[in-house]
């Protein structure tokens, strides 16, 4: 028994050394093979700067509106009782199966001079594809279901019985979920957030396809590491993949430590 | 709820729309029956079907150690589990190429081979098994498996009876997932795969090249196939949650 555990124990260690581990490894590697400061000076590009700058203004637009929109949607799901609430359910889900580019030329179509809004967006000299405007709204799409996910479970597990004391109490609507329901859920949102906010720094395939990478411009964060590996800008590929590398290792430690809230809440 | 149908609803609903035209390229049939946009969709699937296979057996491997097993450092692994989720796509192929790649230390270079895409993708699928399995191992009770061992049952038979069958939703719906992921990921393989048509050209980067190069109607066709398989892999992940529910209740 004890030998064919240790057995799994290597099988299973050797797959993620040779998959994950290793990989990961080598990045660190790569990034600092010039040294720090060689990683330093890729990162204190001009056009790299504000990549991370785009990228961070979109991440700053779509988390906030996602959480509303994550704990709205939560509360439809679970309390609400309506036509069309399975139908609902589907669509918010959607963005996990569906593949980034189809997100993006989705948009490009509704949005592109041929679009439906294509005609009205240039008589009124709106310009989406190409600009920050569409980057948000990939950004949106593809990050949209992380906090209603974590909240509709959440929800289910808390039930009623307290909101319905509130109410019997007097309280209204808005103070039953100010004091009841957003507290119980809190380490969900929080939870989503963290979510949300790393599908955000890290979309590529949605934005890839709106942003035109514009370099200086519409480039993002992940863009900017294709445009430097293409451009055989090695060091500064992998520093800004170090850079955001360090980033999900971040959102991985709050990971870790939110969970366990999150079971006990 | 006019959130939703803005951000989500009206793309989706302008992409079917899109595909019906008949723009540049021909009808929709025309452009999805070409043999590029065909080789691009079997290459796919094919490299979707295996990705989601090794992870059966790979997810279900690693979720049954990290919940039975104990060795020092188990709680980093189990952390490190999550990384490719959270860990930017690009970053993922980046890192694949940098260890087996053409500049590679170990003299393993797979860049620009069907074998890379396969790897990467093996990368950003790692959690989607392991995270649904783990939980239904860790309620999962010794009792039963001590039972069928005093009774003489070995180790597989005891698996193969006992754990196997309760597992088996979990495996399914992370399989079902890892697939979806599988299928639509473009970030990690555009870098390492070469995109080369009929040999390296997945779906995903076969629709982005096409509206680069102006060919919407080309993109759309495709894309609307994706969006079909999404669809069906989430109507498939809902069917396998209600089946799992059903077994909870006997």
């Amino acid at each position: 028994m004890s030998r064919s555990r240790i057995g799994l124990r290597l099988a299973a260690l050797g797959y993620l050394s040779l998959i994950l581990l290793g990989p990961l490894a080598m990045l660190f590697y790569r990034a600092f093979a010039h040294g720090v400061s060689g990683a330093w000076t890729a990162l204190n590009d001009k056009d790299t700067i504000h990549a991370f700058k785009v990228t961070l203004e979109a991440a700053c637009i779509a988390v906030p509106l996602n959480t509303l929109f994550g704990i709205l949607c939560g509360l439809a799901i679970v309390r609400g009782n309506f036509r069309g609430k399975g139908l609902i359910n589907a669509f918010v889900d959607l963005p996990l199966a569906l593949s980034p580019v189809v997100v993006g030329v989705s948009l490009f179509l509704l949005y592109g001079r041929t679009g439906w809004f294509g005609h009205w967006l240039i008589g009124n000299n709106v310009q989406v594809l190409f600009a920050l405007p569409s980057i948000v709204l990939a950004t949106i799409f593809v990050s949209l279901p992380f906090v209603a996910r974590e909240v509709v479970p959440t929800l289910r597990e808390i039930g009623q019985e307290q909101e319905q004391a509130a109410y019997t109490l007097g309280a209204s609507g808005w103070q039953t979920f100010w004091r009841i329901t957003l507290p119980s859920i809190r380490w969900a949102v929080i939870y989503g957030v963290v979510l949300t906010t790393a599908r955000c720094l890290g979309e590529y395939g949605a934005v890839a396809v709106v942003s035109g990478s514009i370099q200086g411009k519409t480039e993002t964060a992940t863009l900017r590491v294709q445009e430097e590996y293409e451009n055989l800008n090695y060091a500064g590929a992998y520093g800004i993949s170090l850079a955001l590398a360090l980033i999900a290792v971040l959102v991985l430690v709050a990971m870790t430590f939110l969970k366990p809230h999150e079971k006990a809440a | 709820m006019a959130f939703l149908s803005v951000i989500v609803g009206l793309p989706i609903a302008a992409l079917i729309a899109a595909s019906t035209h008949t723009g540049t390229s021909g009808g929709f049939w025309h452009v999805v029956s070409s043999t590029e946009a065909t080789a691009a969709l079997k290459l796919t699937l094919g490299v979707a079907a295996l990705v989601a296979l090794t992870n059966a057996v790979t997810g279900t491997l690693i979720a049954w150690v990290l919940v039975r097993d104990d060795f020092r450092g188990k709680a980093i692994v189990n952390g490190v589990i999550d990384l490719p989720f959270a860990l930017p796509t690009i970053v993922a192929g980046l890192v694949v190429l940098a260890l087996y790649g053409p500049r590679s230390p170990i003299g393993v270079n797979i860049a620009f081979t069907r074998t890379a895409i396969f790897g990467v993708l093996l990368f950003v699928t790692v959690p989607f098994v392991v995270r649904t399995v783990q939980p239904v191992l860790h309620e999962l009770d010794t009792e039963m498996e001590e039972a069928a061992r005093s009774l003489g049952a070995n180790g597989f038979t005891v698996f193969r009876r006992i754990v196997l069958p309760n597992i088996l939703p979990g495996i399914l719906s992370g399989v079902t997932m890892a697939f979806a992921r599988a299928i639509g990921e473009i970030g990690a393989i555009v870098i390492i795969s070469g995109n080369l048509p009929y040999k390296t050209e997945v779906a995903s980067v076969f629709i982005f090249l096409r509206i680069q190069s102006g060919d919407q109607a080309g993109a759309a066709a495709v894309a609307v196939v994706l969006l079909a398989i999404s669809f069906a892999i989430l109507l498939t992940v809902g069917g396998i949650r209600r089946l799992a529910t059903r077994y909870e209740r006997v």
